[in-house]
C-alpha cells in the first residue's frame, strides 16, 4: 500500500481513511488543506484518524497523506518564553499568519530555526561521546543556559566540534561514523524521554505558599493532583505555584480552560519578577494554552507536549516545575475521542483506559540521575475538575491512586474567602518522611516537630467546632476557648494567603517557620497568663497582637516578625499585672 | 445552489435522516430536504462517508418519509451579516420574524465561529456599572466577561438580566451596548415580556433577536446561539460595537443537545447528556471577549435555570468550569421578597481583580467587598446557631454580625426594578451598613480606609 490514501469518513474530529499504509500513532495530513492528524486505530485497510483541527467541509474522497513519523516536539534553544497551541505551534507566530482567530490548515515551525545562538563546546575532538551527553552550551535567557546534548540513542567519537555562531539547524558536531549533529532535536511525545535511574525525592518544592510548604509539603520530582470545585481556586494556586516555586524551569499547561484565563497569564509573566532570581519570570517558562474552544484532540496531545518539554530540561539537570491546568478537560477530550471511536465505556463514559494513561502520565515525573549524569527532576501537578466537586469521579480517583500529594480544595471555604481554600483536613503529603531531614537541615531542627503541633492544635479545633455548633463558644471551659482562639489565628493568619497581594502573595520559607513559632508563643504567653488569672479577652485583644497580624502585608516583615512577637509576649503578660 | 436532488433516505429516527449517497458530502454541510408535500426543510451533515451520510433536520422530521428528495448546498451553515441587522427579529435559524424584508448581506460568516487566540485576546479590565448593588460591589461585570446567571424555574432571572440590560454601562459613560438577545425554547409569554420590555424603553432599535419559542423545533436550538454570537461577533469585531449577549435559556440548549446524542445513539456522559457537552458550551461562552487592536467587545450573559435548584447538575455544573463566575439568583432571598434576590454566597466574579480599584471605581472596592462578604457569610452561619442556642448565648460580635446580615438582605440587596445605583452610592450605602458593627470587628478593613470613608468620620 502507498503512503497516500483517500477519506472514507468523517465524523467530528475522527476521520476514517482507506487505501493507505500507517502504523499506529502515525502523523497524518488529512484533505486537500492538510490538516494535521494522527493515527489511533486500525480496521483492515481503514486508518482511524484524530484530527487536530476543525474538520467542517472536508468531503470523503479527499487524500490522506502519512507522513511516517509519529506526533514529535521540536527541542532545542528557543523554547523558553514561548506560548504554544497543543501540538507545538507557536500562538504568536499564528496570529501573524492567519489573525486573531484560529483558523486552519496553518503549518508553523515551534521556534525560529534561523535565530542565531553563540554555541560553546564542553567537549573536544576525539571524545567518545554518548546519548543524552551534554556536549556544549547556549544562553538562551539571561538566567537559563541552555545544555545542548547529544540525541539520545546516539553515541560515537566526535570527529568534530564547533564554536561560535549557529542556528539550530546546522551542524556543530560530527561522529566518526558520519552522523551529524544539531542544536535541533525531534522526540515523540508520547514516549517518556530516557534516563539512567529515578530516585527517591528528598528536597521540597518551595512554593512560597504557607499551607502548601509547612503543611503538605511537595517534593521535587514528586507528583500532586488539586481537585476542587470551579470557583474554588484551582488556577490562582496553580498560577502561584508557576509563579513562585522554586524549579529552575516551569511548563505550564492551560489544558482546555479560559481564553481569557490564559491571556491574564500571558500579560502578567513578562512583568513579574522571579523571586528566586530577581530576573522576568518570562525567561523560565513555556507555556501551552489549548483553550476549551480549541480542537480537542489537540486538547489530548497538549499535556503530552507538555511533559516532553519538561523532561528535556530534566534532562539537562534542571528541576522542572510542571502545571496542567486541567487534567479533567485533557481525559474528557479523551472520553470524546473514545466515544466517537465507539468504544465499549469504562465509568461515567470515560475509556477503560482512563486510569492507565492518567498513571503513565504522573510517572514521567520524578528525580533522575540523566544521561549525562545530572541530578534533574520534573514535578508534575495536575489540577483536577470533578463534577460537582465531587471526587469520587473517575479521574479524581485515577488521580489520587498515583499522586502522593493531595490539595484538596473546598468550595465552603472559597465562599468564606479563605484563600488558598485547601482544606486542611482532607488534605495529604506523604512526603514529609523524606522531606524532614532537609527542613532539620535547613530551616530549623525542630521544623517537623512544629508542624505536628499546628496541624494537631487544627485536628482540635474540627472536634471543638462540633461541640460549639450545638452549645456556643461561650459554653466552652476557657482553656478550650483558647486553642479555638489559637487556631483561628493559624487560619486567619497563617493559612490564609492573598495570592494576589505584592508582599503576602510570596512567603520565604524561613519567614513561614518564625510565623508559625510566633503562632505558639501566642499560646504559650496566652497560657501562662490565664493561668495566674488573665482573662481570655484582654489577652486576645493585646495591641501589639494586632500589629503582628497586620505586618505579613508589610515589606520587610522578616525583620521585625521577631520583636513583634516580643512585644506581644510583654503586653500579653502586662495584662496579667493590670488586674 | 449546488448538487443534485437524492430520493436514498434510509432511516428516519428523531432529528436525524439517514441516507445512502452517491457524492462526497462535505461534514458540517448545509442540507435541503424537500418533503412529498412541496415543504422545505433544512438540517447539517453530521457524519459522512462513502456509503452513508447523517443529517441532523433543524424543523424536526415530522412528515419526512423515505420519498423526500434531498440537496447538498456545498457549504457549511453561514450566516448574512450586516449593519442591517441591528433592530431586527429574527427566527430561530436566522429568518425575519418581524415580518421585515430579508437581511442585505455585507458578508456572509460562518456560524461554527474560531476560536480566538489566546496570545491576540486582550485581557478584560473596563468596569460595567450595573446599577444593582449586589453585582457591582461583589461580582462586578466586565466588558468582555462571561458571567452567567444560575437561576432556577419560578425566579425572576428574566427581570434581573433586563434591568442589567437597561442600566449597564461603563462608568462616566453614555456609551451604549447593542444587545444581542438570544430565545432558546422559552415561552411565547417569556418571550413578549422581554420584546415589550425592550421596545418600552426604545432599546429595541439597538438590539437584535434571535428567537426560538418553546414550540419552534427544538433541534433548531443548537444554531440559534451560534447565529446570534455570528451576529455578535461581526458587530463587534468588524463594526466596533459594544455588544452584550444576553441568552435564554441554556438548560433548553442543552436538553436540544442531549435530545441528538440520544437518537444517534451516543454513549451519554452524565445524565445522558453527551461527553462532548464540555467543549461544546465552551464553544459558545468562550466567543465572548475582547481582542487587541479592535474597538469593540463581546460580553456575555447566559441565563440557565437549575433543574432541581441543583448546582451539581451537569448544566451549571459545566458551564461554571467555563464561564468567568456566576451570579445565583436564591429562592430563599425570592420568597421573602427580596428583589433582586441575589445570594452573593456563591456567586463570584472571576475578573472583578481586573476592573476594581481607585482607577476604575474606587479605592475602597475590593476591602469593602471582601468585608461585605464575610460579614455576611459569618451572620448567615450565625441564624443556623441562634436557631438552637437562642440569640441570647451570642456574644457581641456575633450579635452585631447576626443583625448586618438582615440589613444586608433588606438594604443592600434589595432595591426596585428601575433603581440604578451608581457604584459610589453603592460603597456608600456598604459603609453606612457596616458601621452597625464595631470597628475592631471590621478587620478587612484597614485603617487608613475607616478614616477616610466610616460615616463616623465622615460627618
Amino acid at each position: 500500500m502507498s503512503k497516500e490514501g483517500q477519506i472514507y469518513r468523517i465524523s467530528g474530529p475522527v476521520v476514517t481513511a482507506k487505501g493507505m499504509s500507517a502504523a499506529m500513532y502515525d502523523v497524518v495530513r488529512v484533505g486537500h488543506e492538510g490538516l494535521m492528524g494522527e493515527v489511533i486505530e486500525l480496521h483492515g485497510d481503514q486508518a482511524v484518524i484524530q484530527v487536530y483541527e476543525d474538520t467542517s467541509g472536508i468531503r470523503p474522497g479527499e487524500p490522506v497523506l502519512n507522513t511516517g513519523e509519529t506526533l514529535s516536539v521540536a527541542l532545542g534553544p528557543g523554547l523558553l518564553t514561548q506560548i504554544y497551541d497543543g501540538i507545538q505551534r507557536p500562538l504568536q507566530t499564528l496570529e501573524e499568519q492567519m489573525g486573531f482567530f484560529i483558523t486552519r490548515g496553518v503549518d508553523a515551525d515551534a521556534f525560529d530555526m534561523e535565530k542565531i545562538w553563540t554555541f560553546e563546546p564542553v567537549v573536544a575532538v576525539g571524545d567518545a561521546v554518548e546519548g543524552g551527553q551534554v556536549i556544549g552550551h547556549v544562553q538562551e535567557t539571561e538566567t537559563i543556559v541552555h545544555k545542548i546534548m547529544m540525541p539520545p540513542g546516539t553515541s560515537g567519537t566526535l570527529k568534530s566540534i564547533e564554536s561560535g555562531d549557529f542556528n539550530v539547524t546546522q551542524t556543530i558536531a560530527t561522529l566518526e561514523d558520519g552522523t551529524e549533529v544539531q542544536m535541533l532535536q525531534k522526540w515523540p511525545v508520547r514516549s517518556p524521554r530516557p534516563y539512567k535511574t529515578k530516585y527517591a525525592p528528598d528536597t521540597p518544592l518551595v512554593t512560597g505558599m504557607r499551607i502548601l510548604d509547612f503543611l503538605f509539603p511537595l517534593a521535587k520530582g514528586g507528583a500532586a493532583g488539586i481537585p476542587g470545585p470551579f470557583g474554588s481556586g484551582k488556577t490562582v494556586t496553580q498560577q502561584s505555584l508557576a509563579k513562585y516555586s522554586d524549579a529552575q524551569i516551569v511548563v505550564y499547561i492551560g489544558c482546555g480552560e479560559r481564553g481569557n484565563e490564559m491571556t491574564e497569564v500571558l500579560d502578567e509573566f513578562p512583568h513579574l519578577i522571579d523571586p528566586n532570581t530577581g530576573k522576568p519570570l518570562m525567561n523560565r517558562t513555556v507555556m501551552i494554552a489549548n483553550t476549551s474552544n480549541m480542537p480537542v484532540a489537540a486538547r489530548e496531545a497538549s499535556v503530552y507536549t507538555g511533559i516532553t518539554i519538561a523532561e528535556y530540561f530534566r534532562d539537562m539537570g534542571y528541576d522542572v516545575a510542571l502545571m496542567a491546568d486541567s487534567t479533567s478537560r485533557w481525559a474528557e477530550a479523551m472520553r470524546e475521542i473514545s466515544s466517537r471511536l465507539e468504544e465499549m465505556p469504562g465509568e461515567e463514559g470515560y475509556p477503560a483506559y482512563l486510569s492507565s494513561r492518567i498513571a503513565e502520565f504522573y510517572e514521567r515525573a520524578g528525580r533522575v540521575n540523566t544521561l549525562s549524569g545530572e541530578d534533574g527532576s520534573v514535578t508534575a501537578i495536575g489540577a483536577v475538575s470533578p463534577p460537582g466537586g465531587d471526587i469520587s469521579e473517575p479521574v479524581s480517583q485515577g488521580t489520587l491512586r498515583i499522586v502522593k500529594v493531595f490539595w484538596g480544595l473546598d468550595a465552603g471555604l472559597a465562599r468564606q474567602r479563605h484563600f488558598p481554600a485547601i482544606n486542611w483536613l482532607t488534605s495529604y503529603s506523604l512526603y514529609p518522611p523524606s522531606l524532614d531531614q532537609w527542613y532539620r537541615d535547613n530551616i530549623n531542627q525542630d521544623f517537623p516537630e512544629i508542624r505536628t503541633a499546628i496541624s494537631g492544635l487544627l485536628q482540635i479545633e474540627a472536634e471543638l467546632q462540633e461541640i460549639v455548633q450545638l452549645v456556643g463558644s461561650d459554653a466552652l471551659p476557657t482553656d478550650q476557648q483558647l486553642t479555638l482562639e489559637v487556631a483561628r489565628m493559624i487560619r486567619e493568619y497563617f493559612l490564609q494567603q492573598n495570592g494576589f497581594d505584592p508582599v503576602d502573595a510570596y512567603c520565604d520559607i524561613n519567614l513561614q517557620y518564625k510565623m508559625a513559632k510566633a503562632v505558639l508563643s501566642f499560646q504559650d504567653a496566652a497560657k501562662t497568663a490565664m493561668a495566674s488569672g488573665a482573662a481570655l479577652n484582654d489577652v486576645v485583644n493585646v495591641p501589639a497582637r494586632s500589629a503582628l497580624l497586620r505586618g505579613r502585608f508589610e515589606q520587610g516583615y522578616a525583620d521585625r516578625i521577631d520583636g513583634m512577637v516580643k512585644a506581644m509576649v510583654a503586653e500579653i503578660e502586662a495584662t496579667l499585672e493590670e488586674n | 445552489m449546488a448538487g443534485k436532488e437524492y430520493r436514498t433516505i434510509t432511516d428516519v429516527k428523531g432529528p436525524l435522516v439517514f441516507l445512502n449517497k452517491t457524492e462526497p458530502v462535505a461534514y458540517g454541510e448545509i442540507v435541503s430536504l424537500r418533503l412529498s408535500n412541496g415543504d422545505i426543510k433544512n438540517g447539517q451533515v453530521l457524519d459522512t462517508s462513502d456509503d452513508m451520510v447523517v443529517v441532523q433536520v433543524f424543523e424536526g422530521t415530522a412528515k419526512v418519509d423515505r420519498e423526500a428528495g434531498v440537496t447538498f448546498l456545498g457549504d457549511v451553515f453561514k450566516l448574512p451579516v450586516s449593519t442591517d441587522l441591528v433592530g431586527r427579529i429574527l427566527d430561530g435559524a436566522g429568518r425575519p420574524r418581524d415580518g421585515g424584508p430579508e437581511i442585505v448581506a455585507d458578508e456572509k460568516a460562518d456560524i461554527i465561529g474560531a476560536a480566538i487566540n489566546p496570545y491576540s485576546r486582550q485581557s478584560p479590565h473596563d468596569f460595567i456599572q450595573t446599577g444593582i448593588s449586589a453585582i457591582d460591589c461583589c461580582t462586578t461585570l466586565v466588558r468582555g466577561q462571561k458571567l452567567p446567571i444560575f437561576s432556577a424555574s419560578g425566579l425572576p432571572h428574566n427581570d434581573i438580566a433586563l434591568q442589567i440590560a437597561r442600566q449597564a454601562k461603563l462608568k462616566d459613560s453614555d456609551e451604549e451596548f447593542i444587545v444581542v438577545f438570544c430565545a432558546m425554547g422559552i415561552t411565547a409569554e417569556e418571550y413578549n415580556f422581554f420584546r415589550s420590555d425592550l421596545e418600552r424603553t426604545g432599546a429595541l432599535e439597538n438590539a437584535v433577536l434571535f428567537v426560538n419559542l418553546a414550540d419552534d423545533p427544538a433541534v433548531e436550538r443548537i444554531i440559534t446561539p451560534r447565529l446570534a454570537l455570528t451576529a455578535a461577533e461581526y458587530l463587534a469585531f468588524e463594526q466596533d460595537y459594544h455588544v452584550l449577549v444576553i441568552y435564554t435559556d441554556m438548560t433548553n440548549y442543552c436538553d436540544a443537545l442531549r435530545q441528538i446524542g440520544a437518537a444517534r445513539e451516543e454513549v451519554p456522559g452524565r445524565r445522558g447528556y453527551p461527553g462532548y457537552m464540555y467543549t461544546d458550551l465552551a464553544m459558545l461562552y468562550e466567543r465572548a471577549g475582547i481582542v487587541k487592536g479592535k474597538k469593540g467587545s463581546i460580553t456575555q450573559f447566559p441565563i440557565l435555570t437549575m433543574p432541581g435548584d441543583d448546582i451539581t447538575h451537569p448544566i451549571p455544573d459545566l458551564s461554571g468550569y467555563i464561564t468567568e463566575g456566576q451570579i445565583v439568583i436564591s429562592r430563599e432571598l425570592h420568597q421573602q421578597g427580596i428583589y433582586p434576590p441575589i445570594n452573593v454566597l456563591p456567586s463570584l466574579s472571576r475578573l472583578m481583580g481586573s476592573c476594581i480599584g481607585a482607577k476604575t471605581t474606587r479605592d475602597d472596592h475590593k476591602k469593602v467587598s471582601d468585608q461585605m462578604y464575610a460579614a455576611y457569610a459569618q451572620g448567615r452561619e450565625l441564624r443556623g446557631l441562634v436557631a438552637i442556642v437562642g440569640e441570647d448565648a451570642l456574644n457581641e460580635r456575633d450579635k452585631q454580625l447576626l443583625n448586618f446580615s438582615g440589613v444586608f438582605e433588606d438594604r443592600f440587596l434589595r432595591q426596585s426594578r428601575d433603581e440604578d445605583r451608581t457604584i459610589d452610592e453603592t460603597l456608600d450605602l456598604c459603609w453606612e451598613l457596616m458601621s452597625s458593627i464595631d470597628t475592631k470587628y471590621l478587620v478587612r478593613l484597614d485603617d487608613e480606609l475607616i478614616a477616610k470613608y466610616h460615616p463616623e468620620n465622615r460627618s
